[in-house]
């Protein structure tokens, strides 16, 4: 009984110190972000990592969610004779909730365990000791510039998805099944509003990005320096950020009000 | 790895195509709007508006003119709603408006019919005739009632 209890303690120790240090690290971030120099070309060649590269899968994604939102619904709808409702169920669905999520755990995916990846066997071959050995900060120039690269992408690619799949939804509902286009983008356009919906949805993916940027570089930096550590690392990383990002879109959008 | 050159061009053109989907969403989407553009604001008001909700559609002829902008009770208890309507529309003073439902199910939008008088309604004026909002349960609440009877 009493080693459970002692378990227990330590287990939500080690929860409150892990916490503590992805805070602190957070604050390292952020307090290199107004440090000079801005370190812009590493910036813009994470941008490149996380961004550009992530594109190709970004659109084919989004369109996919797309057209099976489309085939799905517009199935249903019909049989309760609502098929003009498409647009409006599509864009809800997706702005709302579908594009910043899905996204959110296609970046982490797809950018986020690389970055973990890469950070992870820096530590392993020693180049971030090599890095403070020459009195540079491996924060300031290693995860400063790709944090902030997955928060600038985030909101940029969950735009693309969106954008992506009303377009994969348009195909199917109005060049496949025949429902009429204007009918589709009026419904879209009448039921999606700037302030309740799109600002709902960038600050989805705002966040999601910022969690993204802290996870995926706090992890590896803290990885143990070996090639199993940045195995695992690389796994929680995944693990980690899947489970903030579904649980923080939970909160947005209890406090946001539905 | 490409050169540096090539890989700022894919950098600058992916920031570029993202500001542009998050533009699209905003404006063309989202409907946000900068800047004021050239509205009045009519009223009408209805016995019933049914399930009329703010920011529904205003229609001449099926094409939106404007928007539901609120919704009150005026001091009589009846529906005040508020409309929105582009300036140089030009709705002529004995024109209509009624509450129509967009199918059998659809969403509820006002409906415009144009007058014959050549003066138009200006900032702040009256619709001067309204038809109310069509209620499915109350027609068919008459149907069953009407053939009760006829029993």
């Amino acid at each position: 009984m009493r080693g459970l209890v002692q378990d227990l303690g330590a287990a939500s120790m080690s929860l409150v110190e892990g916490l503590g240090r992805v805070a602190v690290f957070g604050g390292a971030i952020a307090r290199c972000l107004v440090q000079p120099p801005t370190r812009f070309g590493f910036f813009v060649r994470a941008l490149y990592d996380a961004g550009v590269l992530s594109v190709a899968l970004i659109a084919l994604s989004g369109f996919t969610v797309g057209m099976v939102l489309g085939l799905q619904l517009y199935t249903t709808l019909t049989r309760f004779g609502a098929e003009e409702g498409l647009g409006a169920v599509v864009g809800l669905s997706l702005v709302r909730e579908l594009g910043p999520v899905v996204c959110g755990l296609l970046v982490t995916g797809r950018a986020g365990s690389a970055v973990t990846a890469e950070i992870g066997s820096m530590k392993a071959t020693e180049q971030l000791d090599g890095l403070r050995m020459m009195a540079i900060d491996p924060v300031h120039f290693v995860a400063m510039p790709r944090a902030l690269a997955l928060t600038v992408a985030m909101p940029l690619l969950n735009a693309l998805f969106i954008v992506f799949a009303i377009a994969g939804a348009y195909v199917i509902g109005v060049s496949n099944q025949g429902l009429d286009g204007g009918v589709y983008l009026a419904g879209l356009e009448g039921a999606v509003r700037f302030a309740d919906d799109v600002g709902q949805s960038l600050l989805k993916s705002l966040v999601f990005g910022v969690l993204l940027g802290l996870i995926s570089t706090y992890k590896g930096h803290a990885c143990s320096p070996d090639a199993a550590g940045v195995a695992r690392a690389t796994t929680s990383t995944v693990v980690t950020a899947s489970v903030a990002i579904l649980l923080s879109d939970y909160v947005i959008t209890a406090l946001w009000g539905v | 790895m490409q050169n540096n050159a090539t890989r700022d061009l894919l950098v600058g053109t992916f920031v570029l195509i993202g500001l542009g989907a998050l533009g699209y969403l905003s404006l063309q989407i989202g409907g946000l709007e900068f800047g004021q553009t050239d509205r009045i604001l009519l009223r009408a008001t209805f016995d019933d508006i049914g399930g009329l909700s703010v920011r529904a559609p205003v229609r001449i002829a099926g094409v939106k003119i404007g928007q539901v902008s609120a919704i009150d009770l005026d001091d009589d208890l009846r529906a005040q709603v508020s409309l929105e309507v582009e300036s140089d529309v030009g709705l002529s003073v004995d024109s209509s408006a009624a509450i129509r439902t967009a199918g059998l199910l659809g969403d509820q939008f006002i409906s415009v019919e144009l007058g014959a008088e050549d003066e138009v309604l200006g900032e702040g004026e009256e619709f001067a005739f309204t038809e109310s909002a069509l209620s499915i349960d109350k027609l068919v609440g008459r149907l069953v009632h009407d053939a009760g009877v006829s029993d």
